[in-house]
C-alpha cells in the first residue's frame, strides 16, 4: 500500500536556513545542503526547499542550493517560492529539484498550471495553496465578486498571497480543483492561521480539500507534535486525510527526529515507512 | 571484482538533470557517464536509461539523436540495461499517454494510466506519488541478493501492462489492485520507480545492479 510522507521543510534566505537547528554540533546547521543530508540519514520522506530570498541575486542563490543538495542526497526535493513562469521551473528541475511548487504565479495566471502541466508533465507540478478561516463574510464576498469562476458565497476557506498576507476572495477548494483540473500533480495545503503555531493542522482544510480533490495533498501549517501529524493523516471521519504532511519546528527544535515522529505514528495506526533502524532518540542527533 | 569498475553510460535524451541518477550509481561502485550519442553508449558495460517527461517527447529525443538504435542494439548485444521510471515504460511496445505512442516494443504489452476509481470504487490519486512496496517475483540474475520485498520511491501516472506475465518481475498494490512496478527480458530489467531517490532500498537495488554488472 502507498505509505504516508512525512517531509521537513527548510525556509531558505539567501541560501542559509532561516530558522532552527541550532542544535546539530557536526554540520554546518545553516546550510540546507548539510540539513538536508541530516534529513537523508534519518530517512525523511522528501524534503521541501521555501526559499524566501527577496533580493536581485534571489535565482542564482537558489538553483546552486539545489544542485549541490541534488549532489548530497539520495530522496525527493521540492522547491518553492518566488517561481514566476515556465522557465523558473524548467531552471529549478534542470538544477535536480524534483518538484517545483508554485504559488502566486498560478493565482495570477492560472493558465501557467496548464501550460506547465503539458510541456513538463503533472508529476513534476505541486500547487501551493495559502489559505485562512473567513472571518468577515462581507469583507470577503466583496472580493469574491473579482473572482467569479472560483468564488462560493459559503467558502469557509479564502486563499491568500504574499505570505498571508493578500486575500484572494478565492475559495480555497474550488481553487484546489480548478488547480487539480488543470494538471497539478500535488497540492500543498497550508493554513495561515496554523502556521508557525504548533497549535495542530486545521483538520476541516485539509479534510475538506483532500476529499474534493483525486491528486495527493500535503497538509501544512501547524504540525507541532507526532499526534497533529497523525490527525491529519488519518483518513477517518475525523481526520485530515491527507497523504502527507510537511512539519518544519518540530524537527528544528531538537524535539523529534524524523525517526522517533515515524515510530509514534505507526504506534498510532499511521502507514509509514519503518524508521531507519535503531530508532534515534532526539538525544541521539546532537 | 573487476580492476576498474564497470562503466555505466546514463543516456541524456535532454530531459533534466541527470546528476542525481550518477551519483546514485558512483554510491554502488559504479564509474557512471552521462552519454548523449551512440558511441558513449558503446563504450560502456553497461546503460541505464533514467525516466524523466512525457512518454512521446522521450522516444522523439531518442530518436532524433539517433540513441533509439543504440539502446536497441545495446540490449540485444547482452549488456545489462537498467531503465528506470519512463526507462521501463518505453520498453513496452506502446502508450497511450497524450494519444497513442509507439515504444521501443522489446516487451510486448502496453503503459496505460491508473484507473479514476479505486477497486472499491472510490477516487484513486493520481499521479501515484510516494514511498511503496515492491514484491519481486521470478527469476533474474539482478534479483540475486535483493530482499523479496522492499519499499521505494514512486512518481507517476501511467504503469506498463505486460502482455506475457513471466516478464513481471515486481508487483505494487495501489488502490486494492497491483500494477507491475517491474519488468525484465534477457539483459533488460527496469523499474517504475526511482532508485536514486529510494535513500537505502535504492542503494540495495544499485547494489545489486553493480553485483549483476559484474557477474556479466
Amino acid at each position: 500500500m502507498l505509505l504516508k510522507r512525512i517531509i521537513p521543510c527548510l525556509d531558505v534566505d539567501q541560501g542559509r536556513v532561516v530558522k532552527g537547528v541550532q542544535y546539530i554540533d557536526h554540520v554546518d546547521a545553516g546550510d540546507p545542503v548539510e540539513v538536508a543530508r541530516m534529513y537523508d540519514e534519518q530517512e525523511a520522506d522528501e524534503i521541501t526547499f521555501l526559499d524566501i530570498t527577496a533580493s536581485h541575486e534571489r535565482r542564482r542563490i537558489i538553483l546552486d542550493v539545489v544542485a549541490r543538495t541534488a549532489e548530497t542526497v539520495f530522496m525527493p526535493l521540492c522547491v518553492g517560492g518566488g517561481v514566476r513562469g515556465l522557465q523558473d521551473i524548467r531552471d529549478l528541475l534542470n538544477a535536480g529539484a524534483d518538484k517545483v511548487s508554485i504559488m502566486t504565479a498560478a493565482v495570477q495566471n492560472p493558465e501557467l498550471v496548464e501550460e506547465a502541466a503539458l510541456k513538463i508533465g503533472s508529476a513534476n507540478l505541486v500547487v501551493a495553496i495559502d489559505a485562512r478561516r473567513i472571518d468577515d463574510r462581507e469583507d470577503y464576498r466583496v472580493r469574491a465578486g473579482e473572482r467569479p469562476t472560483e468564488n462560493d458565497p459559503d467558502a469557509i476557506f479564502e486563499v491568500y498571497t504574499h505570505g498571508g498576507r493578500k486575500p484572494t476572495g478565492i475559495d480555497a477548494v474550488a481553487w484546489a480543483q480548478r488547480m487539480a483540473r488543470a494538471g497539478a500533480g500535488e497540492i500543498l495545503l497550508t493554513s495561515m492561521d496554523r502556521d508557525g503555531t504548533k497549535s495542530g493542522y486545521d483538520l476541516e482544510m485539509v479534510r475538506g480539500v483532500s476529499d474534493a480533490v483525486s491528486i495527493p495533498v500535503i497538509a501544512s501549517g501547524g504540525g507541532g507534535t507526532p499526534e497533529s501529524l497523525a490527525a491529519a493523516l488519518d483518513d477517518g471521519p475525523e481526520g485530515g486525510h491527507a497523504q502527507a504532511a510537511l512539519a518544519a519546528s518540530i524537527f528544528h527544535f531538537k524535539e523529534q527526529t524524523v525517526g522517533s515522529v515515524k515510530a509514534r505514528l505507526r504506534a498510532l495506526g499511521i502507514p509509514v515507512r519503518a524508521p531507519r533502524t535503531p530508532v534515534e532518540g532526539p538525544e541521539a542527533v546532537g | 571484482m573487476a580492476q576498474t569498475s564497470p562503466k555505466v553510460a546514463v543516456v541524456d535524451y535532454g530531459a533534466g538533470n541527470l546528476r542525481s541518477v550518477a551519483k546514485a550509481l558512483e554510491r554502488s561502485g559504479l564509474r557512471a557517464e552521462v552519454a548523449g550519442d551512440a558511441a558513449g553508449m558503446a563504450a560502456a558495460d553497461a546503460v541505464v536509461l533514467p525516466g524523466v517527461g512525457a512518454f512521446a517527447d522521450a522516444m522523439q529525443s531518442l530518436q532524433a539523436k539517433g540513441l533509439d538504435d543504440a539502446v536497441r542494439r545495446g540490449i540485444e548485444s547482452g549488456r545489462p540495461y537498467l531503465g528506470l521510471c519512463l526507462g521501463l515504460q518505453l520498453l513496452f511496445d506502446a502508450s497511450e499517454e497524450h494519444g497513442e505512442n509507439a515504444g521501443f516494443g522489446l516487451l510486448p504489452g502496453r503503459v496505460q494510466r491508473f484507473p479514476e476509481r479505486a477497486a472499491d470504487e472510490s477516487a484513486l490519486r493520481v499521479p501515484h506519488i510516494g514511498w511503496n512496496e515492491v514484491c519481486f517475483e521470478g527469476s533474474h540474475p539482478m534479483l540475486e541478493g535483493l530482499p523479496e520485498r522492499d519499499v521505494y520511491y514512486f512518481v507517476h501516472s501511467f504503469h506498463p501492462v505486460p502482455a506475457d506475465p513471466a516478464q513481471r518481475v515486481g508487483a505494487t498494490e495501489y488502490g486494492g489492485r497491483t500494477f507491475c512496478s517491474a519488468a525484465a527480458s534477457g539483459s533488460a530489467f527496469a523499474v517504475q520507480f526511482h532508485p536514486e531517490k529510494s535513500q537505502s532500498s535504492g542503494r540495495r537495488l544499485l547494489d545489486a545492479f553493480a553485483r549483476w554488472i559484474d557477474a556479466c
